[in-house]
């Protein structure tokens, strides 16, 4: 809502600047977003009177004009405007004034002649060339005859005034008219409301001899008014009317359509003028659009109309969509004589359906959709009536035909003096309360400290106790409420074990070198899934959300793991090719076609690798990320989880991986997470280098039970370490002869290491060689060379037995 | 006899002096102090003398002994401390190459805006509630006095995936599922982050996912001025001891009294500037009073319970915190953005 702080003086007393009183509002409860000046830095202009207007000698489209300025002499002005003429009253830019964009006027010769000044147009006085009346958007703007030769033309065009916009929240559209905001101001100020007086001279006739008005529709049109003006001369508003529109952001066309416009700013009623002899019948009959219906709106456009749609026929036909547009035949003209006016109550949800299917949003229409103050449409009503008399010459019938109920009753709401103390932490005297409710123009009932308020139609917003407690505090001034503290016992608060262990491994692995990414969770259905590790999870569903913005953003994700590619590509399109990066976020399944109930949100941590991992190139030390440095950050991960020696890693073909470069990862049996290598081909497709991914559920992980940490005493007894190196098949997993390795060691056996692998032209075609390092310890006791001997034998025994494995020579 | 063990210590001692290496001192101490060496051989004649004399020549033999000895430990470790002394001189490195990288990487920006805001209510005694991200029309809407015809929940503002099921567009469906299992008893006092969606266009300013971080707290007697208390506090403590704040009237459908907290620009400190725009004051969060519909449709008796209420973006903190003009830097994760936060 743009509110003219020289329009809001005529209701209410302004002795502050509009930039204090912007501050106030916004203080009081509606934030002013912008204050702005529609002086846009103009000095020096002044009315002048073109005394003579004659052909420039040397240019067709220039003009020699003889200009009084109020001064002694008339000055020569050089005008291309078409429409400039002697005896007009023009705004004038005087030698040394200032336009805005700070175009200084000098003196100038135009082909020859002087020039001592410029005859401004609208536009270049700052006004938007949207809002300039149609017959002066391609000339010079012509004044009132009355306009003083020599005066500050800006005063006249209403360009020293100062335009408050208001950021209105949704239960503040009282606040969408200058009343409204009149009602706020003398509240907030403390200060006298001036409301309009409305005198309607009727005349003889009776507006119900020229029309009749009948609803099919009641849900949707509680209440329609028409009212009749005869005898009206179309002609430009007042200057001061159209000064006013320009400022609300809309452009003037003549005295009718300007009359309706203003009192919907003024009064919040949206009216709609038809011209009467144009309408086709003595007849309006409001009712819901037939299906495939069609008419022609103002704007020239053909409409085709639905049964979701309301319109006003004129018994027959529709004449205007209600409270959107009205209809092109029925269009005041500049020989209109005799005007219905249109005063109407319609619901919003029923204007909206309208507005946004004909995609046409007006004032009137927001203005029904976010609702009016029904019990004002008469006030309205005449009101636009008698300015339509005063200055359009009109005569208006007597009496208004209408259809519906037209008032509404006020409802009532109650607090008490305690309530509101209690909620807002204050100590706010009855008294007070009770100034703040007649400064709101509210009337109400003392009843020992029970507050029994009135609460006007304007004010639908206010229900409950707690919108009065919330009026009384706005006013009294949020800024005086105190500051206190909870008076509820201090409680320890903290993080559930679940959100530790979850900061724990975001520091983890931002330790081991990893940059934390947020990714979007819609993407597209192909990648929402795209990559699995478990068959639970390719037997889902898509979630679909039902009007995606971009195919894009169509889809929930079940797997993070796309989103972390796309952030390497991004990076690597930028020549950041070393990149390490993981993710914790909500991951989703559904486990039916269609949602009946919530889909399962897991946790997820994931993970993209690619390019160098360590790069010290100066003392030659480079290593690419590889499956290891990978799997080492996790076998790290889940020894800080205490999980570590029951996580095993079991090679596995998943899609879009590299079949021999892959590992599901289980934690006891179940499988938790998958590691390996963007297959070739993925790879290619998303333009990428040599990408290693992870993805593990982070739920399972932090939801395992694990074993509280014991002390172990620490070794008294040396230990003894012999190593032991093996020939075997070349795909035997280095982890199965681990396995067996412990289990032959017996209790003795502590600790067993991979330290070599060999798999060169040394060796036989088809196998390899794997050596261990291998401990042996007892607590109790010094190990003997004998004991050690035996289990060592064992180990061996068991490899050759199971693996065909042989000592290596 | 003394004449000749002073002549062999000045030679020994002149011979130690002008050695130049470990070996050469070795060969000395064998040569004089040996078995087969001079002062022994001039101690074997010791027979001769009387025996008044033994003592006085035995005494002054062994003082020449020690004498060498002492020189050449001396001059020993002079040499060693020079080879020393040399072996460092070639080991000397430049300090100023750099050091070998030791792989850090950091959380991401919004990851540290909510934890430090976290941390600061954790020590108000807060608990951390989490809840679902997709959610029902119940929760998200309907128990936060958003009823179905609501104009503040328009069908095109949010991401439905059916009729009654929708992405959450906002953290507050974790208030009324907190304030359900409550069962209608207090204290309640939770703060819940989270990512949030809105059928929004991305662009500098906009994004279809965001954060969210919303405070509850629900008890008997809890007042609007506690709210000032509690919001006071997380500001200084976020933005700056020296931070003020105000409180404007707002409109939100779950909060009535309802209020939006600004607080003095901690650019200009007030006076106006660029990051305020000139008002002194930055718009940081919306908050207010617990409506009574939504503490009885959780359970919660509102003449006996009131609660306040508070909610802001993560997004909007860091932005303003570290200058950053470009919602989308934080879900495009470049690597040169996120690494600026390492102190974050």
């Amino acid at each position: 809502m743009l509110v003219s702080y020289n329009w809001l003086k005529d209701y209410v007393d302004l002795d502050l600047s509009a930039a204090e009183l912007a501050d106030k509002i916004t203080k009081s409860g509606i934030e002013v977003e912008i204050v702005e000046s529609l002086n846009k830095g103009i000095t020096g202009v002044v009315v002048g009177h073109v005394l003579e207007c004659v052909q420039h000698p040397n240019a067709d489209k220039l003009r020699v004009c003889k200009v009084d300025l109020g001064e002694e002499e008339p000055v020569q002005i050089v005008c291309g405007a078409p429409n400039v003429a002697a005896g007009q009253k023009v705004p004038v830019a005087k030698v040394g004034a200032v336009l805005p964009g700070n175009f200084k006027i000098k003196k100038a010769k135009l082909r020859g002649e002087a020039s001592n000044g410029m005859i401004c147009s609208l536009t270049e006085l700052g006004v938007e060339g949207k809002l300039v009346p149609k017959e002066y958007s391609s000339g010079i703007f012509v004044m009132p005859s009355d306009a003083e030769i020599g005066s500050d033309a800006l005063a006249y065009l209403n360009l020293d005034d100062y335009v408050l916009e208001l950021g209105l929240t949704p239960n503040r559209a009282d606040c969408l008219n200058m009343l409204g905001v009149a009602y706020e101001v003398a509240a907030i100020l403390n200060e006298e409301l001036r409301l309009p007086e409305v005198q309607v001279e009727a005349s003889g006739e009776k507006a119900s001899d020229y029309v009749s008005v009948a609803v099919d529709a009641k849900e949707d049109n509680p209440y329609y008014g028409a009212m009749i003006i005869k005898n009206i001369t179309i002609a430009p508003s007042p200057l001061w009317m159209q000064n006013r529109l320009i400022a609300a952001g809309i452009r003037p066309i003549n005295n009718v359509v300007d009359i309706t416009n203003y009192v919907l700013l003024e009064y919040g009623q949206p009216l709609h003028a038809f011209d009467y002899d144009r309408l086709g019948s003595k007849e309006i009959l409001v009712r819901r659009a037939k299906d495939g219906e069609e008419m022609v709106t103002l704007d020239n456009a053909k409409r085709k109309l639905g049964t979701n749609h309301l319109v006003i026929t004129n018994g027959k036909e529709p004449v205007a969509v209600a409270g959107v547009m009205g209809g092109a035949t029925s269009e005041v003209q500049d020989d209109t004589t005799t005007v219905l006016l249109e005063a109407a109550y319609f619901e919003g949800i029923r204007v909206r359906a309208a507005s946004k299917d004909l995609g046409l949003r007006s004032e009137a229409s927001s203005r029904y959709e976010k609702g009016i103050d029904r019990n004002r449409v008469y006030d309205a009503a005449y009101r636009a009536a008698s300015l339509m008399a005063q200055y359009a010459g009109g005569e208006v019938a007597q009496g208004v035909v209408e259809a519906g109920e037209r008032l509404v009753s006020e409802g009532k709401a109650e607090v008490t003096q305690t309530r509101i103390n209690t909620l807002l932490g204050t100590e706010i005297e009855g008294e007070q309360i009770s100034d703040i409710l007649k400064r709101l123009r509210f009337e109400f009932d003392v009843q020992g400290e029970n507050y029994i308020v009135t609460v006007p139609t304007r004010r639908p917003d206010i229900t409950i106790d707690a919108d009065l407690v919330e009026e009384v505090g706005r006013i009294y001034g949020y800024d005086r409420i105190p500051t206190t503290y909870l008076l509820s016992e201090g409680r320890p608060g903290g993080l559930t074990p679940y959100q530790a262990a979850r900061r724990k491994v975001m520091r983890y692995m931002e330790g081991t070198g990893l940059y934390q990414a947020v990714t979007y969770a819609l993407t597209t259905t192909e990648k929402s899934n795209a990559f699995t590790f478990s068959e639970e999870q390719e037997n889902v569903h898509s979630i679909k959300v039902s009007h995606p913005m971009s195919e894009e953003r169509s889809t929930l994700r079940s797997t993070l793991i796309p989103q972390l590619l796309e952030v390497l590509k991004h990076n690597h399109h930028r020549s950041i090719d070393d990149v390490g990066i993981f993710e914790i976020s909500s991951v989703f399944f559904a486990h039916e076609q269609s949602l009946s109930v919530l889909p399962e949100e897991k946790t997820y941590l994931s993970g993209a690798l690619t390019g160098l991992w360590s790069i010290h190139p100066w003392q030659g030390e480079k290593k690419k990320i590889d499956f290891f440095v990978v799997k080492g950050i996790l076998e790290g991960l889940f020894e800080e989880l205490g999980l570590h020696s029951r996580i095993t890693f079991e090679i596995e073909s998943l899609p879009g991986m590299h079949p021999g470069r892959t590992a599901v990862m289980k934690l006891d049996s179940i499988v938790v997470g998958f590691i390996g290598q963007i297959h070739p081909g993925t790879q290619k497709e998303w333009d990428l280098n040599e990408s290693y991914v992870f993805e593990l559920d982070l739920d399972q992980l932090l939801g395992a039970s694990v074993e509280p940490t014991v002390y172990q005493t620490l070794p008294r007894f040396p230990s003894i370490t012999r190593d032991i190196a093996v020939v075997v098949d070349q795909n035997l997993p280095a982890g199965d002869l681990n396995t067996v390795i412990h289990e032959a060691g017996g209790e003795l056996l502590k600790e067993s290491s991979l330290f070599d692998l060999y798999e060169g032209e040394r060796m036989e075609e088809g196998k390899k060689s794997l050596a261990f390092s291998l401990k042996y310890y007892d607590p109790e006791r010094t190990l003997t060379d004998e004991e050690v001997t035996k289990a060592h034998e064992n180990i061996l025994r068991s490899l050759e037995e199971r693996f065909g494995a042989s000592l290596r020579k | 006899m003394q004449d000749r063990l002073q002549a062999l210590k000045e030679e020994a001692l002149l011979k130690i002096q002008q050695a130049s290496d470990l070996k050469a001192l070795q060969d000395i101490k064998v040569s004089y102090l040996g078995k087969k060496g001079p002062i022994t051989e001039v101690l074997k004649g010791m027979g001769k003398l009387s025996p008044e004399e033994r003592p006085v020549v035995g005494a002054y033999a062994n003082e020449v002994r020690d004498a060498i000895t002492s020189a050449l430990e001396l001059k020993i470790s002079e040499l060693e401390q020079a080879v020393i002394e040399e072996k460092l001189k070639k080991e000397s490195i430049d300090v100023t190459l750099p050091g070998r990288p030791v792989r850090k990487g950091n959380a991401h920006p919004l990851t540290a805006v909510i934890e430090e805001i976290e941390d600061l209510f954790l020590t108000m005694g807060f608990t951390v509630a989490e809840g679902p991200e997709v959610e029902t029309d119940y929760y998200n809407f309907e128990a936060l006095n958003l009823p179905k015809d609501h104009p503040a929940r328009d069908m095109q503002d949010s991401f439905f995936i059916t009729e009654d099921i929708l992405l959450r567009t906002q953290t507050s469906p974790v208030q009324a599922r907190t304030m359900e299992k409550h069962h209608g008893r207090g204290p309640v006092k939770i703060i819940s982050p989270g990512k949030v969606y809105r059928r929004d266009d991305d662009d500098a300013t906009h994004s279809h996912q965001f954060m969210q971080i919303e405070g509850l707290v629900v008890d008997e007697n809890v007042r609007l001025s506690d709210l000032k208390g509690v919001l006071e506090t997380f500001a200084k403590k976020m933005f700056g001891e020296e931070r003020k704040i105000r409180l404007r009237p707002s409109f939100f459908p779950f909060t009535e009294p309802s209020v939006e907290m600004d607080i003095s620009c901690f650019k200009c400190g007030g006076k106006g500037c660029s990051i305020c725009k000139h008002t002194g004051w930055i718009e940081i969060l919306g908050a207010g009073m617990v409506h009574p519909n939504v503490l009885e449709m959780a359970g919660f008796d509102s003449k006996k319970y009131t609660g306040f209420a508070f909610g802001m973006g993560p997004e909007r903190i860091a932005m303003l915190k570290y200058g950053i003009d470009d919602i989308r830097h934080f879900y495009t994760n470049d690597l040169r953005f996120l690494k600026q936060f390492k102190k974050a």
